[in-house]
C-alpha cells in the first residue's frame, strides 16, 4: 500500500517529518482520515487529537489545538500554532487544569471570563484524551 | 615630560579596558547571533507552507470577497516597527525607525513599537504610540507575535486603521541587512495569484472560511518572522560595530604606544643630555 507522507510543522519548529498509512485528525467538520491518493483539499483543523496509522493501529499521537491541513494527494501538510505529542502531556497537569476549569465553570460569577474558561477546558480535555490510551 | 607620560599611560589603560569591553560584547553577539539564525531558519517552513495554502486558495476560488482583502480610502495608518531595546549595535535602530517614520509624511501614522529603543525615537518626535513592546527583541516567541497580529487585524476591521505597515530589518548576510516596509494589511491577494499554484479540489468548510482562517495567521506568521529576521540583524549588527570598535581600539592603543615610547626616549636623552653637560663642567 502506498503511504502518505506526513508533515506536521508549528511556528517554532517541524515536530514531525514521515511517511505513514493514514493520518486522521479533527477537522471543523469532523474526523478525518486521509491516505494515499486523497483529493487535493485544504481544511481547517478543530482541537483534537492526531493519530498517525500504521497498520490500523495509532503509533503516534498529539493533542492539535487548531490550524489548518493541506492534502495533495501524497502528502499532509499539517500547519498548527501549538501540538504536543502524547508523551510530552504532563496528564496529572491537564487533570489539574480540567477540575480548575470546570470549577470556574460552575461558579459562573461575572468576573469569571467564561469563554476562557471554557478554551482551557476543551483544552485540557484533549490533553487528556491524548494521554490516555 | 614625565607628567606627558603618565598621561598616555593612563589613556593606554583606558583604551585598553575599553576593548576588552567591546571584545566581549563582540563574543557575546557573536553567540547570540548563532542562536538567533537557528531560530529564524526554523520559521521557514511554516512561513512557506502558510504562503502556498493561501495562493492556492487564491488562484482556485473565484470571487472572493474577503474584508482583510478589499482596499479602501486611507485616513489613518498603522505601522508596526520592530526594532531593539538596546543600543551599541550601529545603524540598526535608527535605520528601521527612520524608514518607518518616512510613511508618516503621506498619511496619519499611529505606531506600535516593539523595543525600548523605537519607543524612545517615535516619542522624543510626538509621534502618537498606541502600543509599546519591550524585552521581547532578542527572544521574540510566537504569542508576542500573534498578540500584535491579533491587535492590528481587530483594528482594521473596525475601521480604526485603514491600512497596516510592518518596518523591520531584512537579514542579507552577517554583514549585510537592510530596513524595509512592507504593507500587512489590506492583503495583496494579486501577489499570491500569480503564484504557479494549483487550486485544491476540496475547501472544507468553504474557500472563504479557509481564508479567513489562513489570513490572520499568516499575518502572524509574517510579524513573528520578521521579529526573528530583526533579532538575528540586530545580533549581526552589533556583532559588526564591535568589531570595527575592537579594531579602533587596536589603532589607538598602537599610536599611544608608540606615542609613549617617543616621550620615553626623549625624557631618556634628555636625562643624558643634562648629565653630560654636568660632566662637562
Amino acid at each position: 500500500m502506498n503511504k502518505v507522507k506526513i508533515k506536521i510543522v508549528t511556528p517554532e519548529k517541524e515536530m514531525y517529518n514521515g511517511d505513514a498509512d493514514m493520518v486522521i485528525f479533527r477537522s471543523k467538520c469532523g474526523d478525518v482520515g486521509i491516505m494515499h491518493g486523497h483529493l487535493p483539499m485544504v481544511t481547517v483543523l478543530d482541537y483534537g487529537v492526531l493519530r498517525i496509522m500504521e497498520n490500523g493501529e495509532a503509533v503516534k499521537k498529539a493533542a492539535v489545538f487548531g490550524g489548518f491541513a493541506e492534502i495533495d494527494g501524497e502528502c499532509v501538510n499539517i500547519l498548527t500554532d501549538a501540538a504536543e505529542w502524547s508523551d510530552e502531556i504532563d496528564l496529572s497537569r491537564a487533570e489539574a487544569a480540567r477540575d480548575r476549569a470546570e470549577k470556574r465553570l460552575m461558579l459562573s460569577s461575572p468576573d469569571i471570563d467564561e469563554l476562557r474558561s471554557e478554551m482551557a477546558l476543551k483544552r485540557a480535555l484533549i490533553r487528556i484524551n491524548t494521554a490516555e490510551k | 615630560m614625565s607628567g606627558g607620560m603618565r598621561e598616555i599611560k593612563r589613556r593606554i589603560k583606558s583604551v585598553g579596558s575599553t576593548r576588552q569591553i567591546t571584545k566581549a560584547m563582540n563574543l557575546v553577539a557573536s553567540s547570540k547571533l548563532n542562536k538567533a539564525k537557528d531560530r529564524f531558519l526554523k520559521i521557514r517552513p511554516f512561513a512557506e507552507m502558510t504562503r502556498s495554502v493561501i495562493s492556492s486558495v487564491a488562484s482556485g476560488a473565484q470571487n472572493l470577497n474577503h474584508p482583510y482583502i478589499s482596499s479602501r480610502e486611507v485616513k489613518k495608518a498603522t505601522v508596526i516597527v520592530l526594532a531593539g531595546d538596546r543600543g551599541l549595535c550601529g545603524g540598526y535602530n535608527s535605520g528601521v525607525c527612520q524608514s518607518a517614520l518616512s510613511l508618516s509624511s503621506q498619511v496619519e501614522c499611529d505606531y506600535i513599537t516593539v523595543g525600548a529603543k523605537a519607543f524612545e525615537y517615535f516619542k522624543s518626535r510626538g509621534k502618537s504610540i498606541s502600543r509599546s513592546v519591550r524585552g521581547i527583541s532578542e527572544k521574540p516567541e510566537y504569542s508576542d507575535a500573534r498578540i500584535i497580529g491579533e491587535e492590528v487585524l481587530k483594528r482594521f476591521a473596525e475601521g480604526q486603521t485603514d491600512e497596516v505597515y510592518l518596518a523591520y530589518t531584512m537579514y542579507h548576510s552577517t554583514i549585510s541587512y537592510e530596513s524595509t516596509v512592507v504593507r500587512l494589511l489590506p492583503f495583496d491577494m494579486e501577489e499570491f495569484s500569480s503564484d504557479e499554484a494549483e487550486g485544491a479540489a476540496i475547501y472544507e468548510p468553504s474557500a472563504d472560511e479557509v481564508l479567513s482562517y489562513v489570513l490572520p495567521k499568516y499575518i502572524n506568521t509574517v510579524i513573528y518572522g520578521a521579529m526573528a529576521e530583526s533579532a538575528l540583524c540586530e545580533q549581526s549588527a552589533r556583532m559588526t560595530a564591535m568589531d570595527s570598535a575592537t579594531e579602533n581600539a587596536d589603532d589607538m592603543m598602537e599610536t599611544l604606544n608608540t606615542k609613549y615610547n617617543r616621550a620615553r626616549q626623549g625624557a631618556i636623552t634628555q636625562e643624558i643630555t643634562e648629565i653630560i653637560a654636568g660632566a662637562e663642567c
